[in-house]
């Protein structure tokens, strides 16, 4: 059971990596964001599966904590366009 | 039966992986930011979901089982709210 869920993290992880390369190709720093808001949350996917079948200690925690994390980076995104005025 | 159980959790899982792989592709094939902001949101939302709904048979305390959704909350939370905010800048 363990192998399969750590199949199926490795499968989530190289999805969202791949998503990656919208960062690098942008055109719009709004896509570059996103790309990045998908890294985030195939993370907590990541982690919590992982937490599942390695049984390590606080990995749970640390989904919760990028959970929490992923929001708050396009908040401050938009906040800083806002800022900058209109481009 | 609880074999049985993780292993429809197993299947859980795999939907939610080809929900994250549905909006990779998304975003990396869609024409313009706003129809690549609809693919991501969406899918990693339900992606997330089916994971923590395919994590629960195998938690071994109720605290384990719940986290997840918690987690879960909270990106639909900062989902729902940043897809506007970035929407509403993306339109400029």
């Amino acid at each position: 059971m363990a192998e399969a869920l750590l199949l199926l993290a490795a499968l989530i992880l190289a999805a969202v990596g791949l998503g990656l390369w919208r960062v690098l190709r942008g055109p719009d720093p709004a896509d570059r964001l996103m790309a990045a808001q998908l890294l985030s949350t195939g993370g907590i996917a990541v982690l919590l599966i992982l937490a599942a079948a390695t049984r390590a200690a606080g990995l749970q925690e640390t989904a919760l904590v990028l959970a929490l994390l992923g929001g708050l980076v396009s908040v401050a995104f938009v906040l800083a366009a806002r800022l900058a005025g209109p481009r | 039966m609880s074999m049985l159980l993780q292993l429809l959790g197993l299947l859980v899982i795999a939907a939610g992986a080809a929900c994250f792989a549905l909006g990779t592709i998304g975003l990396l094939r869609f024409p313009d930011t706003l129809s690549r902001l609809h693919a991501l949101t969406k899918a990693d939302s339900l992606g997330l979901g089916l994971v923590a709904l395919g994590l629960l048979p195998f938690a071994e305390s109720l605290g384990e089982a719940l986290l997840p959704f918690l987690a879960w909350g909270l990106v639909l939370l900062s989902g729902a709210t940043t897809a506007q905010l970035i929407a509403e800048r993306a339109r400029r």
